[in-house]
């Protein structure tokens, strides 16, 4: 294979492209012409070794980093100047590998911090914001949907770990995103709570177009509508599941040292 | 009610009471001091509203309150001097000199925050401090406003039938001022207003990623802290009736900055407590010995050890936040 897959002629409008996207970091070139584009309600994998630049990526796309080069069309616009508050509004959410939540105030708090973030200017200086449905409602909504509604007045220091992760979720869907960038949600998890949040992840699948990032292959391979395999900041390969499996060339690169059903990725360090 | 509301509840009393009791005592001398404490509370409320809510290290909030100072100052100064300050003539009228003192000292604000607010950390500290220092020294080289040795009130600010030449009034007007910009906080910081302070602060990342532009709040809340900065000047001026340099100094600034940290930093009320306590621990140990200072910094450090939440944290008891 793998020439990567264009739109064909009468295929919907990509909701993101990516062309000619460049990030280095010194000498280490991150991403190095990223061409990505991601149809409406697909689900897209995204996998690579560590140091691949998967997060930078997201990065790239969620305006927190500025790309040395390249274009970013969302939505048939061009949002590659748009810092990344521009780029939240107008639909784009990210998660974090590394948990990054709000860990004095309560999951609640957490996900009303993110309804209002989404809301629009903040200049309200007078009304309660604990007691406003308008924040309240979708805060809930959005603790429910990630199964954490029972555990909404708990500080956030107070949740375990994989709730911490649900939470996680939890925030990005808040800002009722079109495009959900997901670094490695199940990053530190158990078994189960990886069963849980594949679940989670199914459900949201077709609600919302999802670029997710993920090491855990048996995640990847229940969920992604297609992959594309990164390796030293180019994607290598873009197709659907079946093919990725079968590929030698992503096997040699990524896949290499599986053995026996182990679906784990070899972990390898970027030079 | 909470607790917090409850203690400031009687703080208040205590307050509202003060000139009576100090009265019935023989004490009507301290009836100043009080007034000194809540003009400190009102200037460290300011700070606090950035500091403890907004976690921005303002190193420079002297420039403010001198501001609002010497806006007072310039005023008294040319209505009874005739002349007049950029076109601007001479006022003693509080109604005219405070709202300007208010004015002046949030335009400087928004003028250093939209500069400052483009770092963080350390840098934020340094170059707030360092636009303060240029006050001063701009201040210092007025010699038409007394320079260094600083500028005579001829009278306080006239405001009609208030006469706050008294002291027991102008202890009223200082008492009020707290109360209404204490209780304007109270709402400000649990509006959304507060929310997204509170967020850029825990997490400024993350409220980026989730689309809150978060300088222009930052902004905003650092020339109101400004604003009200220069009321408390304004005050401090009607106070000692003279308008120095020293308003303007990084000394007030820290001492600002340890009024906070020892009421409690981001606490509602702690600002308010830490000024009582650093002004009569200050007046006591003055009091006792002239190396006073020697003696307040082992206090101050024994605190911030044992009370991380400062005094108000102790009244508050264990909270998350
Ligand atoms: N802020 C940064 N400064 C310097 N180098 C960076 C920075 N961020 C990433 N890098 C480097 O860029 C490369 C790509 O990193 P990135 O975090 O995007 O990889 P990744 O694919 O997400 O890896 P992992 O699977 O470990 O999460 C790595 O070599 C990394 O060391
Ligand atoms: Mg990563």
């Amino acid at each position: 294979m793998t020439e990567a897959r264009t739109t064909e002629p009468g295929a919907p409008r990509p909701l993101l492209r990516a062309s000619g996207l460049r990030k280095a970091f010194g000498a280490v070139q991150a991403c190095d012409g990223v061409e990505l584009e991601i149809a409406p309600g697909e689900l897209r994998a995204v996998i690579g070794p560590n140091g691949a630049g998967k997060t930078t990526l997201i990065s790239l796309l969620a305006g927190e980093l500025k790309p040395d080069a390249g274009q970013i069309v969302f939505d048939g616009a061009d949002i590659t100047a748009l810092a990344a508050p521009a780029r939240a509004q107008a639909g784009l959410a990210r998660s974090y590998q590394i948990t990054s939540l709000f860990p004095r105030f309560t999951a609640l708090e957490n996900a009303l911090l993110a309804v209002q973030a989404r809301a629009g200017h903040a200049f309200r200086f007078w009304r309660p914001a604990a007691g406003d449905p308008a924040l309240i409602e979708p805060a809930r909504a959005a603790l429910a949907r990630v199964g954490l509604e029972a555990r909404a007045e708990v500080p956030v220091a107070a949740l375990a770990h994989g709730e911490q992760r649900q939470l996680e979720i939890a925030l990005a869907l808040a800002t009722r995103p079109r495009l959900l960038l997901l670094d490695e949600p199940t990053a530190g998890m158990s078994r189960e709570e990886t069963q849980a949040m594949v679940a989670l992840l199914s459900g949201l699948k077709r609600e919302v177009t999802i670029v997710l990032i993920e090491h855990d292959m048996d995640a990847v391979f229940a969920l992604a509508d297609s992959i594309t395999v990164l390796v030293y900041g180019r994607p290598i390969a873009t197709d659907r599941p079946e093919a990725i499996r079968k590929d030698a060339e992503v096997r040699a690169a990524y896949l290499g040292e599986e053995d026996g059903g182990d679906d784990r990725p070899a972990r390898q360090e970027a030079p | 009610m909470q607790r917090s509301d409850l203690a400031a509840l009687i703080g208040l009393l205590a307050f509202a009471l003060f000139p009576a009791l100090a009265w019935a005592g023989g004490l009507l001398w301290a009836v100043d001091l009080a007034s000194r404490m809540l003009i400190y509370g009102l200037a460290a409320l300011a700070l606090n509203l950035i500091l403890g809510y907004g976690g921005l290290v303002s190193f420079g909030h002297a420039a403010f309150v001198g501001a609002g100072a010497y806006v007072v100052g310039i005023l008294s100064f040319h209505s009874f001097m005739g002349g007049g300050f950029l076109g601007l003539p001479g006022s003693g009228s509080g109604f005219l000199v405070f709202p300007l003192a208010m004015l002046v000292s949030g335009l400087l604000a928004l003028a250093i925050g939209a500069l400052s607010l483009k770092t963080s950390g350390l840098y934020f500290i340094m170059i707030t401090l360092a636009f303060a220092q240029m006050i001063y020294y701009l201040f210092i080289s007025l010699p038409d406003y007394g320079g260094e040795d600083g500028l005579s009130l001829w009278a306080r600010s006239d405001f009609g039938p208030l006469d706050i030449g008294n002291d027991v009034v102008f202890f009223y007007l200082c008492l009020g001022l707290v109360l209404a910009f204490t209780l304007l906080k109270r709402r400000l910081v649990g509006a959304r207003f507060g929310w997204t302070l509170m967020g850029l602060r825990d997490n400024p990342r993350r409220m980026q990623a989730l689309g809150t532009a978060g300088f222009r709040y930052q902004l905003a809340a650092f020339t109101l802290s400004g604003a009200v900065a220069g009321l408390a000047g304004a005050l401090l001026a009607n106070q000692t009736e003279f308008v120095s340099p020293s308003f303007l100094s990084w000394h007030l600034s820290g001492e600002l900055l340890v009024i906070v940290i020892l009421g409690g930093i981001g606490t509602l009320y702690g600002p308010l407590a830490g000024a009582v306590a650093f002004l009569l621990l200050e007046f006591l140990l003055r009091e006792v010995t002239e190396h006073w200072q020697l003696f307040l910094g082992p206090i101050l450090i024994l605190v911030v050890l044992y009370a991380r939440r400062g005094l108000w944290g102790l009244v508050e008891g264990r909270r998350r936040d």
